[in-house]
């Protein structure tokens, strides 16, 4: 564990106001020019059950959650349920206490609210003991009691976040001004004493760690974003202004983000009865000549299958979402998994054709999102965006200049009035939308509802080029091998374009890591680490799922003596994507999978590669798996 | 200027425009009822002053979906029950445009049942027309939400133990602000109602008996037929909610009974629709989302000018 980074948790209950509290303090980290990534974990309830949020600070740059953690600040559960009693769930009050104990790093440091904590409870834990093993260095702190003498029991985030600044030597300033922005009149002159005063008790205790808040600068102004903001972002600048949706954790967000901004915007929002009406309102929208995007978590997006096999069959434009969480079914809500690829790849009936990208970080969310929106529009095909709950709510610190960007608003292969006049119709007077001629890289021209000379049917059932109900062979053979054809196409311009992988580590490297989606952080720190100890390990993050990036994939591969394909499920669908794709590999591909409900941390991939290169000679931790290769 | 100039445009509609010079002919067997809402509308629409290019049919499956096969407009023959929020959408998008949904029985009260209760709450200003056959046709006459009870079929062998859906009286309740039935042999009525159902502002239901001369011999030609508005044995008053709630219950049950009651059944004249109140609320832009594309002059956002929430 390097003590040059601050890796700060906040652990209290559902509803205590953990989220707000943690956005602010890593904020004022960012802006006190470090780097920073937020984790976050919470259950599935309004109130109570415990919840923490990790803030890994440090002067260089951090792509994940870090290994462990080295501060807690435990404020207990004020929403605890019975909390004397010995329930299902446990003593609630205490567990932002006692749950966080096994994760905090030798010589971490713990603050606790003893003013809601009960002294009788913390002493069944045996923290003394442990921190003396440990090293850990304990501070109860009344924060109760500080919050109610100058506001309200509320406040106790506060008087913890005045007590943390105090500890680790960080200054004041950036936390008064985010509080500043954020409330006015008493509520912030009781605050800003609260933060004043705990951040002055610390230098009455006698301490004894020594953790103190990272250096570090940035040359550019950052802002702090979540995936999901990087998602609602990338498609308000796409052009998109009609999204659909039905709440599903943790879709959710990005739903929110633009139902609060497309008002402004000229965009249209729409909750709906169900994730069917979802799905069949952006083909809707899309159909009469808007950027439309709709999306949902795993269980909603399974009843998406149908709108989407419409969309691949009329070729109608669209964006769809898939923030997965762990399942089946409903699974656990709050919790991320990568367990949903196969799902978006081949649902809905009969044989698809889509695009799927899988963005790693912030910066691809946002990027991937406005690349869907342009092959979606400009290939006439369905575009989806598959992440997870990880990438969804974490947090970090983005060179605003980046966002500095062109809209591209422009509808792609879709024709004007003007144009319309000049393209082919039957003798009726009907528009050619899916016309046998006129159809370069397998994509034919498209008329909008309400134009002059661009009336056709639109149908789910295969069709003749006006849009006729038709099952003759001859034109069915066309039309299919038409839209599969797409896919080949939107293959070349990616492999033309700049690359959607990511690559870290040596080029000649005699050990690969393959990874996809939002594990590629925790993959690439396991590889950078790696290299520092003296192996030989790179690493790729795939973005491109449909089409799959397979040439990138087979030079990665034959480059390397054997390879580990990272992801969390557990049934390795990605190896089995890549294996399928690309019809070999079976022996040198290798499997490190986790599907316990929490996201990889750099050392879980260390150590199984260790492990892996001894032959599996060492069993790893009981929350991953290594999958060996056929033959092995 | 707009990019779609068949909106709005004022100019004489021949019935023949909606008719394709070329195949397909319909492939309804013949006597069925599905013709006579094709011929209906064609008529409804050169009277509402709407041509073929500004006009929208979203259809769901079976017989029914392949009315816009059949009428030679701008169409969507969608999924199985699902033309409502694909028709809900195109007019958010380009409320310029007229947009007719259509469907079966099954299509609208059974597999979409969802989204006809929630179209007809939010009053989105736009026309739904159930064929209404009591049976699943295209299927080969399995037993539909509105067969009647006791009806047997290859599905339900000792005939169904349930009650028949009330459309009618659902369709009230979940918020319609027009709501009709019609028959096919009614022609002239049907027309006339379909004609109401278009300039009508909001979510307008016409439940329009079909009679399936092949799977659903029992209904014959739902003959005879009274028009409760022209009959003397019928009087109330189709903005009252109450009033219109009873005879739409008599009109049910008696339907089962062998008497077919047709007409106007509810009609509220004042309740703005889905987009009046989503305008009014700043969520409806005035200049159609779907203008916007076509505009080389409009200035687009950028979330680079959201991120100071961020720093």
């Amino acid at each position: 564990m390097t003590t040059d980074e601050l890796i700060w948790r906040i652990a209290g209950g559902s509803g205590d106001g953990i989220d707000s509290t943690s956005q602010n303090f890593a904020k004022a980290l960012m802006r006190s020019g470090l780097d920073v990534f937020t984790h976050r974990h919470y259950p599935s309830r309004i109130r109570g059950g415990h919840t923490y949020v990790e803030i890994r600070a440090a002067g260089h740059d951090v792509q994940s959650r870090g290994d462990g953690y080295n501060f807690l600040l435990a404020l207990g559960d004020s929403f605890a349920r019975n909390p004397q009693d010995e329930a299902y769930y446990g003593n609630e009050e205490l567990k932002p206490l006692s749950e966080n104990l096994d994760d905090l790093n030798e010589g971490g440091i713990i603050v606790y609210d003893e003013g809601l904590l009960d002294e009788d409870d913390v002493a069944e834990l045996d923290l003394e003991a442990r921190a003396e093993e440990n090293g850990w260095h304990v501070y109860p702190v009344d924060l109760r009691d500080l919050a109610k003498e100058h506001g309200r029991e509320v406040m106790r985030n506060t008087a913890g976040v005045g007590v943390t600044a105090g500890l680790i030597g960080m200054d004041l300033a950036h936390i008064e001004d985010l509080m500043e922005d954020a409330m006015s009149g008493d509520v912030l002159e009781a605050n800003l004493q609260i933060l004043q005063e705990a951040y002055e008790m610390v230098d009455e205790f006698d301490t004894s760690h020594d953790l103190t808040v990272p250096e570090g600068s940035h040359e550019t102004e950052q802002a702090l974003l979540s995936g999901s903001n990087a998602i609602a972002y990338g498609a308000i600048d796409a052009g998109c202004r009609f999204i659909s949706g039905y709440p599903m954790t943790p879709w959710t967000d990005v739903f929110t983000i633009l139902s609060q901004n497309f008002p402004d915007m000229g965009g249209v929002a729409e909750q709906v009865e169900d994730e069917i009406a979802a799905a069949a309102l952006a083909v809707g929208a899309s159909h009469a000549g808007a950027k439309a995007m709709s999306g949902s978590s795993g269980g909603g997006f399974a009843l998406m299958s149908e709108p989407l096999g419409l969309a691949e069959m009329t070729e109608t434009p669209i964006v769809l979402l898939e923030a997965m969480r762990a399942g089946p079914s409903t699974g656990m809500p709050t919790k991320p998994e990568q367990g949903d690829l196969e799902h978006v790849l081949y649902t809905s009936q009969g044989d698809s054709s889509r695009v799927v990208f899988a963005p790693g970080n912030v910066e691809e969310a946002y990027e991937q999102t406005r690349i869907a929106f342009e092959i979606a529009y400009d290939y006439q095909i369905p575009a989806i965006i598959v992440y997870d709950q990880k990438l969804s709510g974490e947090n970090t610190n983005v060179d605003v200049e980046f966002f500095d960007r062109e809209p591209a608003p422009d509808l792609g292969s879709t024709l004007t009035e003007d144009e319309l006049k000049e393209a082919a119709h039957d003798a009726s007077g009907k528009f050619e939308r899916f016309g046998y001629d006129d159809n370069e890289r397998g994509v034919s021209q498209r008329s909008i509802p309400g134009q002059q000379g661009g009336r056709y049917l639109a149908t789910g059932n295969e069709h003749s080029p006006v849009g006729h109900i038709s099952e003759d062979p001859d034109n069915r053979v066309f039309q299919m091998e038409r839209r599969l054809e797409k896919l080949e196409h939107i293959r070349d311009d990616l492999d033309e374009g700049e690359t959607n992988q990511t690559y870290v580590g040596p080029d000649d490297a005699d050990y690969g890591l393959i990874t996809w989606g939002s594990s590629q952080g925790a993959v690439f720190e396991a590889v950078s680490r790696l290299n520092d100890e003296g192996h030989s390990v790179k690493a790729i993050g795939v973005s491109d799922m449909m089409p799959l990036a397979e040439d990138e994939l087979v030079e990665f591969i034959e480059s390397v003596d054997e390879a580990m394909v990272v992801e969390m499920n557990a049934t390795a669908q990605f190896r089995g994507l890549i294996q399928k794709e690309l019809g070999r590999y079976g022996e040198k591909l290798t499997s490190l999978l986790k599907y316990n409900g929490n996201p990889f941390e750099p050392a879980e991939i260390v150590e199984s590669y260790e492990i892996r290169l001894d032959g599996g000679a060492a069993e790893p931790s009981a929350q991953v798996r290594i999958e060996p290769a056929a033959g092995d | 200027m707009s990019a779609f100039n068949a909106i709005g445009d004022d100019r004489e509609i021949d019935r023949d425009e909606y008719t394709p010079s070329v195949e397909p002919q319909p492939t309804w067997c013949p006597g069925c009822g599905d013709f006579s809402v094709l011929k209906a509308l064609k008529q409804a629409l050169p009277e509402v002053g709407r041509n073929p290019e500004e006009v929208l049919c979203v259809t769901g499956i079976g017989c029914s979906g392949k009315l816009n096969s059949y009428l030679d407009s701008y169409g969507f023959h969608t999924i199985h029950g699902r033309s409502l929020p694909v028709a809900r959408a195109a007019k958010l998008a380009n409320p310029g445009l007229e947009v007719i949904a259509a469907g079966g029985d099954g299509d609208g009260y059974g597999i979409g049942g969802n989204h006809f209760i929630h179209s007809a709450r939010e009053n989105h200003d736009m026309t739904y027309i159930v064929f209404n056959n009591e049976v699943f046709g295209l299927t080969k006459g399995q037993t539909s939400p509105t067969s009647p009870k006791g009806h047997k079929s290859k599905t339900q062998p000792s005939g169904s133990a349930k009650d028949p859906l009330r459309p009618l009286s659902m369709s009230l309740t979940a918020g319609s602000s027009y709501v009709a039935r019609t028959a096919a042999v009614n022609p002239n009525q049907a027309k006339e109602i379909l004609v109401e159902a278009m300039e009508h502002d909001g979510f307008a239901h016409v439940d329009f008996l079909t009679q399936c001369p092949t799977w659903n011999k029992d209904a014959r030609q739902y003959v005879p037929y009274v028009d409760v508005q022209e009959s003397d044995d019928y009087d109330f008053d189709i903005t009252d909610r109450r009033e219109a709630a009873e005879m739409m219950y008599e009109t049910e049950s008696a339907l089962y009974e062998g008497e077919v009651l047709t007409g106007r059944y509810y009609v509220d004249e004042d309740r703005p629709s889905y987009q009046e109140e989503k305008r009014a609320l700043g969520e409806l832009p005035d200049e159609p989302v779907a203008e916007r594309y076509f505009d080389d002059d409009a200035e687009w956002e950028r979330s680079y000018d959201l991120l100071e929430r961020h720093t």
